[in-house]
């Protein structure tokens, strides 16, 4: 199941033309203590680089944007209980939202995992 | 996503450094811009470093903060025109929290005065103390002194291990209670303390020369209750201790009574006035404010922060200057000004957050009781 990330520290996670979407261990080590999260309605209509989700640490809002277009099909009820598994899992059991792909083509501008650990470590 | 570069906050000058900045990060210390010096947000988390203040003892570097004397013949009126507090009246050793007021009563800063045999001992917030400067160079007469010291650093030992722990490399400090200060050597090193602090917990401040300053840092996080804590749980403690962050809570467009800190505004100058704004601030002493800084909790889990519009029903009533996570009270709070019809505590309001409306309550402040060690009797 390929994995890709954007430069705004969210991966996505494809199997067929459903993904899983979250953001990176990295971003929530640069959040810090994560103690909310809004994730997307289900059936939201959400578009590559718009607004898709917001995490909340202990110190500030962030916007979480949608990699692709596509719909919301499911988000991850586990978060309102326990947003702190963004921290201690952050691309396993602390994903955001699953989505359909309204065109998988999007995901070529996508890094992958070595792309994105370049992208980091240049940061 | 947004915001995961926190060192991308715009400033005009590029920050300064901090004497103890290598220090900081050499301890894992993130460094960001603020009041025009590097400052570390967090070392292992905000959560983690506010909860081991609250338990144990944290170290803060607050050099950033200006540190300034008043002296020379007539130094206590002089300073009394300028703030609502009763300077002569204080004592050697003592302090106290007060106000730098504009003209129109707007407040220009929040200080800490303290009464020292070589004058009056001024601390006051980083992000303005170079206004405050000029300010008191301009309003202060001629023949009155004002140094700022510049070349010392300034550190917070805050919680409840924070007395036993300087008790231990400086003897006798346990003496001074909340609100008095003294010098004590630490070895061959004089060192200016304080009992007093911004977490709400019992701690000291130490003016120590930026040459000892590392040294110091060094010998009190050695002791096994002692770890350094960042501006991130700063933040967190002092809006749980309900402590006005100056720039957030009050700034020149507020007066001391709206800031609700009246309290700085010395019985004994109420009826004399004498100070900036003494006519706006006792009219607003007498028939009460049209707007106050009140506590407020927040139901659920979605915290609301700084600019959040406050309604009652359909009317705009105020407005949120301060908010965030409680990590000691596992909730959101806030602090804000609202309109004085709404200001009860047990209110219920609505605060708007993303275009949603969530519950709160105007609340006594402070959130997390004080541990303050007040003289007896």
């Amino acid at each position: 199941m390929p994995r890709y990330f954007t430069e705004e520290h969210e991966w996505i996670d494809v199997d067929g033309d459903v993904a899983t979407v979250g953001i990176t261990d990295f971003a929530q080590g640069q959040l810090g203590d994560i103690v909310f999260v809004e994730v997307p309605d289900t059936g939201a209509v959400v578009t590559k680089g718009g607004d898709a989700a917001v995490v909340e640490s202990v110190k500030a809002a962030s916007d979480v944007y949608a990699p692709v277009d596509g719909t919301v099909t499911e988000g991850n009820a586990a978060l309102a209980d326990d947003p702190s598994l963004v921290n201690s899992d952050p691309e396993g059991e602390g994903w955001f939202f699953r989505m359909t792909l309204s065109d998988a083509g999007q995901l070529d501008g996508l890094m992958d995992a070595a792309a994105y650990k370049a992208f980091v470590s240049a940061l | 996503m947004t915001g995961v570069n926190d060192t991308e906050i715009a400033e005009e000058l590029p920050p300064e450094e901090l004497v103890l900045g290598d220090w900081h990060r050499a301890r894992g210390a993130r460094m960001v811009p603020f009041a025009g010096y590097l400052m570390p947000i967090q070392y292992e988390g905000i959560m983690a470093e506010h909860l081991w203040t609250r338990a144990q003892a944290g170290l803060f570097d607050v050099s950033h903060m200006g540190q300034l004397i008043v002296s020379g013949e007539g130094a206590a009126t002089a300073l009394e025109a300028l703030v609502p507090g009763d300077v002569s009246a204080l004592a050697e050793g003592r302090m106290r929290y007060s106000l730098l007021l504009a003209d129109d009563g707007g407040i220009l800063d929040d200080l800490m005065i303290t009464r020292t045999p070589t004058g009056y001992f001024l601390v006051v917030n980083g992000a303005v103390k170079w206004d405050d400067i000029a300010h008191l160079r301009e309003h202060l007469p001629d023949h009155i002194t004002l140094n700022h010291l510049d070349d010392r650093a300034l550190l917070a030992l805050q919680g409840p291990q924070a007395v036993s722990a300087l008790g231990r490399i400086v003897p006798g400090i346990a003496a001074l209670t909340f609100m008095t200060s003294d010098m004590f050597l630490w070895g061959e090193e004089p060192l200016w303390i304080s009992r007093s602090g911004y977490t709400g917990e019992d701690g000291f401040e130490i003016s120590v020369a930026a040459e000892a300053a590392e040294r110091l840092a060094e010998a009190l996080c050695a002791m096994d209750e002692v770890r350094p804590i960042g501006l991130g749980a700063r933040d967190s403690l002092r809006l749980e201790a309900g402590l006005p962050l100056y720039g957030h809570d009050m700034d020149p467009t507020t007066d001391p009574v709206e800031a609700s800190a009246a309290f700085a505004v010395s019985k004994a100058r109420r009826t004399g006035g004498g100070f900036p704004g003494a006519e706006r601030i006792l009219m607003a002493l007498s028939d009460g404010p049209a707007r106050k800084l009140v506590g407020l909790t927040v139901e659920g889990k979605l915290p609301v922060r700084e600019g959040a519009v406050l309604f009652a029903g359909s009317t705009e009533v105020g407005r949120v200057t301060s908010g965030g996570f409680g990590p000691s009270i596992g909730a959101p709070i806030a602090m804000g000004y609202v309109a004085a019809p709404h200001i009860a505590i047990g209110t219920r309001l609505e605060a708007e957050v993303r275009g949603k409306r969530v519950p709160v309550t105007v609340a006594a402040m402070p959130f997390v009781p004080h541990r303050y060690v007040r003289q007896k009797g």
